[in-house]
């Protein structure tokens, strides 16, 4: 059982942390031909806008109300009125995603006031679904803010069904943010299958797996439609992953009746038995050939890899899901979690292998991560890892000092054993040749060889 | 906000710029500052801004007041480089919490300073804005004013919330807060009649260090550079320089004015991209500084060696002329990278079709029409659909811009080089076109372009099943 503190300093250095409406754009940009709208100033957007072009390698559709002072201080109804106009004609969407962020939420906008207004206005807009998400940024970070936006659409998108029309092998999948775009066509692969038909809300596989299409398109380039949404009551089960989907999941349920299994995290060989064992049950088919060969497989890269990770230390920063998955399974390896730092609070933190889990930032965990032998964070760990000499292990985002961010795969049987061998290498190529010395008693060491590598 | 609103009122109408100057009087205060088209818009805001201009100062801890969302998403993104110390690299922010919101977040801030102060001793603290603490009215002024005395440390308030307009509107209001409270606060320990201040260049992926050399060559000491690998006590020195070089368009034209009018540093505008650019830069440099008193014979010793490195240029770049004779390049950038970067390729043998001017002044539209002749292909905002479309149908060889537009070019299968500030290759003096003309070379003479276009065989033989069922 870890302790969860909160950090008690007055400045946060080195951002762990990014903002909830962030996190709510990256949902809307997994469904098909849409166009994410941060209600706020253009900075807002264009900073998140430039994180995502980094990390994905991809173009972001993603829009701005470019709120004034002048504009912020009245209300912002012109702008949002403006903005969805400019959009629907430039750009014909067939969702629009309105983020909140710090100053409209200030100033206290009633955004679904507003859309009201703006509907009745403007028939224009009807072919077009308008979602609304409240995130401030000054509460909660990245995941909170994808999970708000996928419940809001569950709440304004997802039909009622009105008579039993269940599909008895459609599952809606709803993947945590940690889930990549390579993930999501890895459990695509497993849950066909075992010949059930699943719907990812949403969906980055179908926007943001790096592809080239036809056609220039200046809203998202695939991903789950919105008629595939209004659909989901018609399932037969619901699958969340990462504790962040419960919400969404729950609101699902209520809405339509359809049960709901949570996976807290689909790394690691318990994990996926029980992932396996589940769909066998729902499925009514046997675990299929494929994936007891994978299964055998994981077993294999867990002997040949066991050497390099047992009483490894390993010092971990990310958003409360991936930390968990991946403490979790680094643990279930035999390395020991040194440190463990996240950004908002969760449910699985007090789970995780760990004394203590922190809500804190990249100079909390590098304070903390002397003498450790591997980092795990996204990619603003670099300072950090360079400073102390120890490998940086990318997950999460950003990451834009690596290629295929968006198809590094970390669930599934496969996805575990490839989390083995990278990781693994790493540990390997960091591996200290023997030395003369290295053997030799402190008093005997000449001092030119004690090399300090403290931080400041 | 009454002094922002006054100072944002001041920076408008900025004599020094020609374009301002040009409009009638009742229009002057208006700014350059566009109306923004919700849900049309692109480019950062005046945080934005003022943080490209300022972070490169290296040794200084830049601090953000603001909620995650202004400076979590964006630090460490840059490539200014540093020759000494990596400070300006570790990111500072209040990260305001909804307490902040409701109790006020100027003790928060004045906590920050103080715990920045003492866990990293920088010489000075540059203090950022953001929208949220202006709404909720933290002055920040006063905090900067009342954490300076307390920790004896020089607190800059940079008050540049991101709503008050754009990120070259930032640029102006981060130069104004160095006007105000850095330039002139201290005294070198020496001068010489060759002291020089570089304004308006930051050091991108080391582009000052290009240009360098040639400069301590000649005995010109760079006494600041505005603000790439400068210190803080080299900023606040600045004052003492003897002649400067305003480098980015008119990005800092009202600090270059402003020293102007207050310490009688004259300054011309120049570039260091491209070979002609950059021989008239050190020509302009060593002119000043003769008119201000320097010795006669700099002029002759900088005429030598902008032989010598004209030169050397053209013979490295020689080679790729014929490789690159004919091919047609695409041109989207801002302000005065425009014309100068046309007129290097152009060195390069390459032809460009089109180039954006959405950033440039009618004095930058004027240059380019002159370098490109009748060819002209002037957008003032190309689509990306329309981008696309040029490229699609093959009517560009490559196109240059910024990460933003990179996956128009790279989707359509077309080459594509970053000229933006998120580079990672230096383009600047005469190392720099060189470096530039290399790079786009290796660009179009990748194998990849040939493989990439070929349809996969299934969809060419359905062609050619086609054809043949239309032959018989």
């Amino acid at each position: 059982m870890a302790r969860v503190t909160i950090g008690k300093k007055h400045c946060t250095v080195n951002p762990l942390k990014m903002s909830p409406s962030i996190g709510a754009a990256l949902a809307f940009l997994g469904v098909d031909n849409s166009m994410p709208l941060l209600h706020g100033s253009q900075g807002c957007t264009s900073f998140g806008l430039v994180l995502f072009v980094r990390h994905f390698r991809e173009a972001i559709p993603m829009q701005t109300t470019a709120m004034s002072e002048v504009a912020t201080v009245l209300g912002g109804l012109d702008n949002v009125e403006q903005a969805l106009v400019n959009i629907a004609s430039r750009t014909k969407p067939s969702l629009i995603g309105i983020c909140t962020t710090g100053i409209s939420e200030i100033k206290g906008d009633d955004l679904k006031g507003f859309l009201k207004l703006i509907r009745v206005n403007h028939p224009e807009l009807d072919p077009i679904a308008l979602v609304d998400v409240s995130t401030p940024d000054f509460e909660g970070a990245f995941q909170d803010g994808w999970a708000s936006a996928v419940t809001r659409m569950i709440e304004e998108l997802v039909e009622i069904p009105l008579r039993e029309g269940t599909h008895s092998r459609r599952v809606n999948v709803l993947p945590g943010c940690h889930i990549t775009a390579g993930d999501i066509e890895e459990l695509r692969d497993i849950f066909e299958s075992f010949s059930l038909d699943p719907v990812f809300l949403p969906d980055l596989s179908g926007s943001l797996d790096g592809h080239v299409p036809e056609e220039f398109t200046p809203t998202t380039l695939g991903g789950i439609s919105v008629t595939q949404i209004q659909r989901m009551g018609s399932a037969c089960w619901t699958v969340a992953i990462g504790e962040q989907m419960r919400g969404a999941a729950i609101t699902l349920e209520h809405r339509t009746n359809v049960p709901y299994k949570l996976f807290d995290r689909l790394t690691g060989l318990a994990a996926n038995d029980a992932l396996m064992e589940f769909l066998s049950e729902i499925g009514g088919v046997p675990v299929p050939k494929k994936y007891r060969r994978q299964r055998s497989q994981l077993i294999d890269a867990m002997l040949d890899g066991h050497f390099y990770f047992g009483g490894k230390r390993v010092a971990i920063a990310a958003e409360p899901d991936l930390l968990s998955a991946t403490s979790h399974w680094l643990h279930e390896m035999g390395c020991e979690i040194q440190v463990a730092v996240t950004t908002t609070s969760s449910p699985v933190l007090e789970k995780i292998p760990v004394e203590e889990v922190l809500l804190g930032d990249l100079e909390d965990l590098e304070t903390r991560a002397m003498g450790a032998d591997l980092i795990v964070t996204h990619s603003h760990g670099r300072q950090a890892a360079e400073r102390l000499r120890i490998p940086l292990f990318h997950i999460g985002i950003p990451v834009f000092d690596r290629l295929g961010a968006s198809q590094q795969l970390s669930v599934g049987y496969r996805g575990t054993r490839d989390m083995i061998f990278s990781v693994g290498n790493t540990f390997m190529n960091s591996a200290h040749e023997p030395t003369p010395e290295t053997w030799m008693p402190p008093h005997q060491v000449p001092q030119d060889l004690v090399t300090l590598d403290l931080p400041q | 906000m009454g002094t922002l609103g006054s100072k944002i009122q001041q920076v408008f109408n900025e004599p020094g710029c020609a374009t301002n100057q040009a409009k009638p009087s009742t229009d002057r205060k208006k700014g350059c500052n566009k109306l923004l088209a919700p849900g049309a818009a692109a480019g950062g805001c005046a945080f934005d801004g003022a943080k490209i201009a300022l972070q490169p100062i290296t040794d200084v801890a830049h601090l953000i007041h603001g909620p995650i969302n202004c400076e979590g998403h964006s630090w460490d993104g840059r490539g200014a480089k540093s020759s000494g110390s990596n400070l300006y690299r570790t990111s500072f922010t209040t990260a305001m919490s909804e307490q902040d919101i409701i109790f006020g977040g100027e003790k928060h801030l004045y906590r920050a300073i103080k715990e920045v102060v003492e866990k990293y001793d920088p010489p000075a603290v540059f203090v950022y804005q953001t929208c949220v603490p202006a709404m909720i009215g933290d002055d920040l002024e006063a905090v900067c004013k009342a954490a300076g005395k307390k920790l004896g440390k020089p607190v800059i308030p940079v008050n540049v919330p991101g709503f008050v307009g754009s990120k070259n509107l930032g640029n102006k209001l981060a130069g104004e807060a160095l006007l105000d409270y850095v330039i002139g606060t201290e005294e070198p320990a020496e001068t010489t009649l060759y002291d020089i201040n570089i304004i308006g260049e930051y050091n991108l992926s080391g582009e000052l260090w290009q240009v360098k050399p040639l400069l301590d060559e000649l005995g010109i000491r760079i006494l600041a550079c505005i603000s790439g690998d400068a210190k803080y006590h080299e900023v606040a020195r600045s004052h003492r320089a003897r002649a400067a070089m305003m480098v980015c368009s008119k990005a800092m034209i009202n600090v270059a004015r402003k020293m102007e009018e207050r310490y009688g540093i004259p300054f011309f505008e120049g570039s260091f991209y491209g070979i002609g650019d950059m021989s008239e830069a050190l020509r302009g440099i060593s002119r000043l500084l003769v008119d201000r008193g320097a010795p006669a014979e700099l002029l002759v010793r900088t005429e030598a060696v902008v032989t010598r490195e004209e030169a050397r240029a053209w013979q490295r770049i020689a080679p790729y002329k014929s490789r690159l004779s004919g091919k047609r390049a695409l041109l989207f950038t801002g302000g005065v990278k425009s014309w100068s970067v046309v007129a290097a390729l152009q060195e390069a043998g390459l032809a460009v079709i089109g180039t954006s001017v959405k950033k440039s002044t009618p004095d930058d539209k004027e240059r380019i029409k002159e370098i490109m002749k009748d060819d002209a292909h002037m957008f003032d905002d190309l689509k990306p659909r329309e981008m696309y479309a040029m490229l699609k149908e093959a009517r560009a060889d490559i196109m240059l811009s910024g990460g933003r537009t990179q996956f128009v070019a790279l989707k359509a299968k077309m080459p594509w080089l970053d000229i933006n500030q998120e580079r990672h290759h230096a383009y600047a003096g005469y190392e720099g076109i060189v470096a530039l003309v290399n790079e786009i070379d290796k660009a179009l003479s990748n194998p990849i372009w040939e493989q990439i276009r070929k349809p996969a065989p299934w969809e060419f033989s359905a062609i050619q099943e086609m054809r043949s069922i239309h032959i018989a």
